[in-house]
């Protein structure tokens, strides 16, 4: 138990720098990536004019060229042509990428938490020798008194790969990225459920050949999802058909043929109806159906009263439309894509409205085809060799109280739980390290995450920037950016399996450096040596490269390796056997596995609570030149955008008499007001019973010059959190606010 | 040669890669842009159209900013392209207050900048850097004079407008509808 809270540091009253001579480091990594003593085929980044990357503002991991001047600085980033995710052409965030390395807020020395003589918290500037030797001391300790199943990673970048490595091999699995409950595991679930595999990133949508695309929850174009838009705007040209389901006018509504602006949270009630129309209309493709699927007569009893009719009344979308859109999807297909959207943690039902999608695209049977889904593949890599993995006696799991079995990857949510002692508490889990990922910003409910770091004995958060969750950490360790760094091989899954490249174009800033880096010290520090048996990343990565005819100077070279597809055939031939990975070895349109685990096999409509009188629903979202509140800061981005507004209704404006432009506060139902006021934008987009914001602003970390108190933050008024009892995601769209004038 | 831009309203998403790719490929600096985004928004709820458009300079055959330049650092060059030629310019902002499109702006340097048509990209057979980048590729570039390039094709193809006809410049951007 640590001697005082952990105060929130809110002013970087940095003291003097640690002074430390003595190299327990590994050799010569002063300010160099790499030891000066490697000799080795390949070049170095001052020998290039460009050199190769993956992109790491979002997750995409679209791969490029940094292109440097003739000062030998960079100048800009551009797309790889050869690269199936981004084809060249690099999305408004990738492009801005230049502005993460040159923004003068980063991260520049490690920093260790102190209290001063009255009792203040702050932090100090330190050596990376000093720093370990903290770390090393604090986990040893927590190790014998707790166990190495007290150790925690929260990662949501590519220093998760090492960092993961260090735990794995201390013998904790309890690694996990915030992408999965808070965004997109109910819908992995509801894949798994019913075609006996998930979706993954990116998602396999045959979106460039579909003739017919629903987007229900997905606003891709202010989502820049890169491949996919692009293949949007390839299929806008064939003539595609778009039809939204959005309660916003969002911009793939306005480039739809049919916007449907539903009532939220009655999503569930539409797809079933569309599903009737489909069943009772015989508009399903019939032999698919048959030959692959298991549950068609549960299914057809199933939604006989949900009506278009029956939906009209819950859902506001009138009969003849929904009759309508059903229609269309069925002349399309199966090139009709019922999209499945990404961030899905909605209303705490959403691995069963999932579900709803996942069998409506299977009685399309795009499931497969053309047009539809077809069937991804990637490049397989050897491994670098190590020891086996230490087997846990116990994870976040045993936390969870059974609850979740049919989570496939952990929750950053369970992971919390486990964290906050309690009699339930089986996991006790003491000890974090942070890397790339705000949690602060990330996890709804933050009283809950705060009680969780309070609980802690160590927290270690590993950023670029000094966003909010490094103001809790014990140590704080600077990452150089992407920018700056070799990472491990991207291997991502597409239509022909690829190997990417990043590498370095410059030398880490600052004091900074590779989370491979970090790690491996750390690993040898603690023993674990042998899990990192390299000397250097550049020998790790020719070696891996190496195993599959390629090498580290080729892909300096091209950056982009395309590799021979394992399975032939991207989509099932023409009544194809194929048994499916589900219990009964068929699409289960009626989920055996849910009811096993006692959960409805078909999807039920749930009415939500609506906002009471004086208050609106909370929706939020994307915005094409930002990646949620990682991006808020970087010069380049904030140029394009640089705060959030709310989104209000003109007859709600009226009601409230507020202008376009003017600052007002934002309180929730659970009575949390907003730390900094928010503009008000007044436009018809929005329907009168929500708001809506962007994502990822209102940052209170005044390091954070660019981004400190613009815009509000959505994720502090997201207080009420949905849980889905499926696979414990955190449904984020039940808090509904009110406008407040001032602050007290 | 007569180059000319054309710009797909039904594509565009506004997602500004095209504002900054030009900052970064010409080196403008932060707060200042060649190129930029417009959002229009029309009807009531739930009624509505959008609009999503690109715009800068437009590089006029009749342009009102090369005929009030009274150094001639406004000047037209090889395809018509409209450059300012830096160490000519005295940034007395006649051509700022005379261009209806709002395309120039000072450099922090003292000279008035705007969209070059990348002219130094396009004279080596690359295209500008937003129409490289767009990733809906909702841009289109070339020489109108050759009945093949991108360029007239797609405006032989679609309905387009221009912005503020009105004004007799002669823009050559074209915004398809």
């Amino acid at each position: 138990m640590g001697k005082s809270r952990r105060d929130f540091i809110k002013i970087s009253a940095l003291g003097a720098v640690g002074v430390l001579v003595g190299s327990r480091l590994l050799t010569a990594q002063n300010n160099t990536v790499i030891p000066e003593s490697l000799k080795g085929p390949w070049l170095m980044p001052e020998d290039l004019h460009r050199t190769p990357t993956y992109c790491e503002v979002c997750f995409w991991k679209c791969a490029g060229w940094t292109y440097k001047n003739k000062d030998g600085q960079i100048q800009k980033i551009i797309g790889n042509d050869d690269d199936p995710n981004s084809n060249g052409r690099f999305c408004p965030r990738g492009t801005g990428g230049v502005g993460m390395y040159y923004d003068e807020d980063r991260l520049k020395t490690p920093l260790i938490r102190v209290e001063a003589a009255d009792g203040t918290q702050t932090y100090k500037e330190v050596s990376w020798e000093e720093a370990f030797d903290y770390i090393q001391e604090k986990l040893e300790k927590v190790i014998k008194k707790h166990g190495p199943e007290s150790l925690a990673l929260f990662t949501h970048g590519s220093g998760g790969t090492y960092f993961g490595n260090l735990l794995k091999a201390l013998g904790s699995q309890n690694i996990t990225a915030p992408s999965y409950a808070q965004c997109r595991g109910p819908r992995e679930v509801g894949f798994i459920a019913t075609f006996g595999e998930g979706l993954s990133s990116p998602e396999p949508t045959d979106i460039r050949d579909c003739k017919c695309m629903v987007l229900i929850g997905s606003h891709i174009g202010e989502n820049m999802h890169n491949g996919h838009v692009q293949e949007m705007s390839d299929a806008i040209d064939k003539g595609a058909t778009i039809i939204t389901v959005d309660p916003r006018f969002s911009t793939a509504a306005s480039k739809s043929k049919h916007w449907l602006p539903i009532k939220p949270s009655t999503d569930i009630a539409l797809l079933m109806a569309w599903i009737h129309v489909l069943i009772y209309e015989e508009r399903y493709d019939k032999k698919y159906v048959e030959q692959y699927t298991f549950g068609f007569e549960q299914l057809k009893a199933h939604v006989k009263h949900m009506t278009p009719e029956w939906a009209y009344g819950i859902t506001t979308i009138k009969p003849q439309v929904i009759r309508e859109t059903a229609r269309e999807m069925s002349y399309a297909s199966p090139a009709t894509i019922i999209h499945p959207g990404r961030h899905v943690t909605w209303y705490g039902d959403d691995t069963q409205r999932l579900r709803a999608v996942a069998i409506l695209n299977a009685l399309l049977g795009s499931w497969g085809r053309r047009g539809g889904f077809y069937i991804p593949d990637k490049a397989k890599v050897p491994g670098v060799p190590h020891p086996p993995y230490p087997e846990p006696k116990k994870t976040w799991r045993d936390a969870m109280n059974g609850k979740y079995e049919l989570a496939d990857l952990a929750l950053a949510n369970g992971v919390c739980d486990a964290t906050i002692p309690s009699a339930t508490n089986d996991a006790n889990v003491k000890a974090w390290i942070v890397n790339g990922t705000n949690l602060i910003e990330t996890l709804p409910n933050r009283p809950k995450t705060l009680e969780a770091i309070n609980a802690l004995d160590l927290m270690v958060v590993v950023d670029t920037m000094p966003m909010e969750i490094t103001g809790y950490a014990d140590v704080v360790l600077p990452e150089c950016t992407y920018l700056e760094r070799y990472d491990s091989l991207r291997l991502t899954q597409h239509r022909e399996p690829t190997i990417s490249l990043r590498m370095p174009a410059m030398k880490p800033k600052y004091d900074s450096k590779p989370a491979w880096w970090m790690a491996k010290n750390l690993a040898e520090r603690l023993g674990k040596g042998e899990y990192f048996p390299f000397d250097s990343i550049e020998e790790e990565l020719d070696f891996q490269l190496k195993k599959v005819g390629s090498s580290l100077e080729e892909m300096q070279s091209i950056g982009v390796k395309k590799m021979e597809r394992e399975y032939d055939d991207l989509y099932y031939r023409d009544g194809e056997e194929i048994e499916f990975n589900t219990n009964t070895g068929k699409i289960e349109l009626y989920s055996t596995s849910l009811e096993e685990y006692g959960f409805d096999p078909m999807p039920k409509y749930t009415a939500h609570p609506e906002p009471p009188e004086g208050y609106y629903r909370l929706i939020y979202g994307r915005a094409p030149m930002h990646t949620f509140s990682r991006t808020a800061n970087n010069p380049n981005l904030t140029d394009l955008m640089d705060e959030n507004t709310v989104w209000v209704n003109p007859k709600v404006a009226k009601e409230w008499d507020l202008q376009n432009g003017q600052e007002i506060y934002l309180q929730n139902q659970d009575n949390v007001v907003s730390t900094f006021p928010i503009k008000v934008r007044i436009t018809e987009r929005i329907r009168w019973d929500s708001v809506y914001m962007v994502h990822g602003f209102g940052h209170s970390k005044k390091q954070l010059s660019r981004a400190f108190g613009r815009g509000a933050s959505d994720t502090e008024l997201i207080t009420n959190v949905m849980m889905d009892p499926i696979m414990g995601g955190t449904g984020m769209r039940g808090n509904f606010i009110t406008f407040r004038f001032n602050k007290a | 040669m007569r180059y000319a831009m054309a710009v797909d309203t039904k594509k565009c998403v506004g997602c500004s890669d095209c504002v900054v790719a030009c900052q970064t490929e010409n080196d403008v600096p932060i707060g200042y842009c060649r190129d930029w985004i417009v959002e229009v928004t029309d009807g009531t709820y739930p009624q509505l159209e959008l609009e999503h458009r690109s715009e800068r300079c437009n590089h006029c055959e009749n342009s009102p900013c090369v005929r009030c330049c009274p150094t001639g650092a406004s000047h037209y060059s090889d395809g018509g392209i409209v450059l300012v030629t830096k160490n000519k310019c005295i940034g007395c902002g006649a051509c700022i207050a005379s261009c209806p499109y709002d395309a120039r702006f000072t450099h922090p340097k003292g000279y008035v900048d705007k969209c070059t048509f990348c002219i130094h990209r396009v004279k080596k057979g690359q295209e500008p850097a937003c129409v490289a980048v767009c990733p809906t590729k909702c841009m289109y570039f070339g020489d109108l004079d050759d009945p093949n390039s991108d360029v007239s094709k797609v405006i032989k193809k679609r309905k387009y407008k221009t912005l503020i006809p009105e004004a007799g410049t002669q823009p050559q951007l074209y915004f398809l509808i």
